[in-house]
């Protein structure tokens, strides 16, 4: 019985300092260090909330840099993996379905191309299903489609590309990738749109 | 596999023992000085006893000291379960969550006391705020802050002589809480939030995408909660794919601070001991067998998953590294990560019982999908759970000095006191009971039509995905293979194989160290078998994988290797 009083007691205290103390003094703390990771990394475009920095938006039509495939379509309020295990059929179907409609969509500005050229991270669902990065290697495989359609020089979409290319955390840590809603913002910018 | 993805693998070994050891020296000062900060936090921490009605003074035997972690755990298992049920009519619910049904919250409930964070939901739909600041993250706090007080207390009871207790849990558990956590916690949130974790009270951000559709932004206060959860090895994400999502992991930097945070107390317990016991080699010796099967699964996990699957190779598309991507099967996971740093954490995750994720399991390859399933089948002591891995592994330690003395025909010995039938039994209880459990509700689970409904691929594996989810719940990990579903029955056997799998061997520990408490210390001799060289670590390593890995296998012919085999 003395436990049962000093244990509820204990968790009254616990709660309040854990589980509302603690995340409220982190959350001021944000709020007033870190305005914009904490609120999200909301991107704007003319004041408008377009999307945030960490999540893939769908993209679709060839003016634009297309996201890796994803199982939830895009939802960042709902994410989720394609668990799809490595031998389950579905998943072959599913990519060389997105294969061919990569095929059919680059292939036209990029002759001679194979699916050999495709790189992995453009057939593959990401684990978030808003993975915001593309590869280098996918976006250069795109850069051509968006030149052409857009008008624009290759050398500056390549510029841009380089632009938005997070690399490695202070040159070591991770991988780099390409971020897609910036770059494709940027591309509006470019053009006049 | 490059050369860069190796040495930000070995980087991460070198940052663990260079901040785990100054840590570990740090906790086993607050578990054995009789004040540990100055005036004003002392007299909070005075302050603390007196409301909880304790004397500090006053230390309980072990028996005294497990009655006590059970109250209060079932106690706030009632708490967490009523949060739950009546979110709905709490505050913080910007976005209007539902009450949680009852199976699910009695399985969430189970899962966040013992420390486990199994997931049956994604939390950005399913949880309010209130549930999971008040809820679920008071658990990741406090769930890891009983682990710690129990293996501090178990090793209290080694290191002493003829003594009848071993602790008092109040104590134990604020100084935990107060003085290792909330520190880290603090640091790690901040740290987090630089590189863009969210931590805000607003709702769902709503934006108008380029092509003019809309989409809704989970955020909340993300950061607070993911600092403890890598930190506690508690591992239950605020988003569904948990740490693969760019807003709980944004960058290749927040994934080595949170992979860091995975294994960080456990391995500082290990010094922690080493000091507490005076063997400083031996707690070396130790920590040398955890770390070799680490890098053992590093070892076989990414070159698996940089060859890629049989699907992946087959269709032609471009897997190779180099030229712009990191290549390799890239099915379920991330572009800023790629295979180095998803190998690393899916490694580190399942030695330590954390369960956290920053790539999909299920979508693995056969023999890198098999690594995690093996690690868990250690029983969580190649670092473990923070407390439950250490005391973990002195199951195993005692069953490797009782091997090795009989090998010599000796009394086996451990720090200098004489194991005895009765520490041996309660080890073999300790090591064996998990597995023994994962097996039989596996088996029930795959012979009932009720079992079956929860599986989502057909064939091996679904088989697999059975297995893994028992085996993650029965050993307080909670990492998920996926592909598993959430049905009534899934939901309670779950919950019953996180409670017993949590208190079974955290009673085993605590008989363990109430026994060696009272033991006298018998002087080394000739005979006596060495727990400080290479032939324990060898001895201990060999004990772990016949213990555990031949338990296992026979399972795992049935689901990975015959998917390897099938492909």
């Amino acid at each position: 019985m003395k436990n049962a009083i000093s244990s509820v007691i204990a968790i009254v205290v616990i709660t309040a300092f854990f589980g509302f103390a603690y995340p409220l003094v982190m959350t001021g703390f944000a709020q007033v260090a870190f305005k914009s990771q904490a609120d999200g990394s909301l991107l704007k475009v003319n004041g408008k909330v377009v999307g945030s920095k960490l999540a893939a938006q769908n993209f679709t039509g060839p003016k634009y840099f297309h996201e890796r495939p994803s199982a939830v379509s895009y939802n960042a309020a709902g994410t989720s993996f394609a668990n799809l295990g490595p031998t389950n059929p579905d998943l072959a179907k599913n990519i060389a379905a997105a294969a061919q409609s990569i095929l059919k969509l680059e292939g036209p500005y990029n002759p001679g191309l194979t699916i050999h050229q495709i790189p992995v991270d453009a057939v593959t669902t990401s684990a978030s299903g808003i993975d915001p990065d593309i590869s280098p290697a996918y976006a250069q495989l795109q850069s051509a489609r968006i030149a052409a359609v857009r008008k624009l020089p290759l050398a500056t979409v390549e510029q841009l590309i380089h632009k938005y290319t997070t690399g490695r955390s202070w040159g070591f840590f991770g991988e780099p990738g390409v971020n897609v809603l910036e770059l494709n913002i940027a591309l509006d910018k470019e053009s006049g749109a | 596999m490059t050369g860069q993805g190796i040495s930000q693998i070995v980087f991460y070994s070198i940052a663990l023992v260079a901040l785990g050891y100054p840590l570990g020296i740090w906790m086993a000062r607050i578990y054995t000085v009789p004040r540990v900060a100055g005036r004003f936090l002392a007299s909070v921490e005075r302050g603390f006893y007196k409301v909880v009605r304790t004397d500090p003074q006053r230390e309980q035997g072990w028996k005294g000291y497990g009655v006590t972690v059970l109250v209060f755990s079932v106690l706030f298992f009632l708490v967490l379960y009523v949060i739950q049920r009546i979110q709905n009519h709490l505050f913080l619910n910007p976005d209007h969550m539902k009450s949680v049904p009852s199976h699910l919250s009695l399985n969430t409930a189970a899962s966040f006391i013992t420390n486990t964070n199994w997931q049956f939901y994604g939390g950005e739909y399913t949880m309010s705020y209130f549930t999971q600041m008040a809820g679920l993250a008071v658990q990741n706090f406090v769930s890891a802050a009983v682990g710690i007080a129990v293996v501090a207390a178990v090793i209290r009871g080694i290191a002493r002589r003829s003594a009848d207790t071993i602790g008092n849990f109040w104590v134990d558990l604020y100084r935990t809480l107060v003085y290792l956590l909330l520190p880290l916690a603090v640091i790690v949130s901040a740290l987090l939030i630089w590189q863009g974790v969210p931590q805000t009270f607003s709702g769902h951000a709503t934006a108008t995408t380029l092509q003019g559709a809309t989409q809704s932004i989970a955020r909340g206060p993300v950061a607070s909660q993911i600092a403890i959860k890598q930190l506690g090895t508690n591992g239950g994400g605020y988003y569904n794919s948990n740490s693969a999502v760019p807003f709980e992991n944004p960058t290749g930097l927040s994934n080595f601070i949170e992979m860091l945070a995975i294994l960080l107390i456990p391995a500082a317990e290990v010094f922690m001991f080493g000091r507490m016991v005076l063997a400083k080699r031996h707690a070396w010796a130790v920590f040398a067998a955890m770390f070799f099967v680490f890098a053992l699964g590093v070892g076989v996990n990414l070159p698996a998953e940089q060859h890629g699957s049989s699907v992946l190779r087959s269709s032609g598309v471009n897997i190779t590294q180099g030229h712009g991507q990191s290549g390799g099967n890239m099915s379920d996971k991330e572009v800023r990560f790629g295979q180095a740093a998803t190998a690393n954490w899916t490694v580190a995750t399942s030695d330590a019982s954390n369960g956290s994720v920053n790539g999909g399991f299920d979508a693995m390859t056969p023999l890198g999908g098999a690594v995690p399933l093996v690690n868990l089948f250690l029983g969580e002591v190649i670092f473990g759970g923070v407390g439950s891995g250490l005391y973990g592994m002195f199951f195993y330690i005692i069953i490797a000095v009782f091997v090795a003395g009989l090998m010599v025909g000796r009394t086996p010995e451990w720090l200098g006191k004489k194991i005895d039938a009765r520490e041996i039994k309660v080890a073999a209880l300790g090591a064996l009971f998990v597995p023994t459990m994962v097996l039989s509700l596996t088996a029930l689970s795959i012979v009932t039509k009720s079992g079956l409904a929860s599986v989502y691929n057909s064939g091996v594996h679904g088989f697999t995905e059975t297995l893994y989810a028992y085996d993650s719940q029965s050993n307080n990990n909670g990492s998920a293979f996926a592909g598993f579903g959430l049905t009534n029955f899934s939901a309670d056997f779950g919950a019953i194989a996180m409670l017993l799998g949590r208190f079974v061997p955290m009673f085993a520990a605590l008989a363990l160290g109430g026994a060696l408490a009272k033991k006298k210390i018998v002087p080394a001799s000739a005979g006596t078998f060495r727990t400080d060289g290479p032939t324990f670590v060898v001895l201990l390593v060999g004990v772990i994988a016949l213990t555990a890995g031949l338990m296992i296998f026979p399972a795992l012919t049935l689901g990975p290797i015959v998917e390897g085999l099938m492909h």
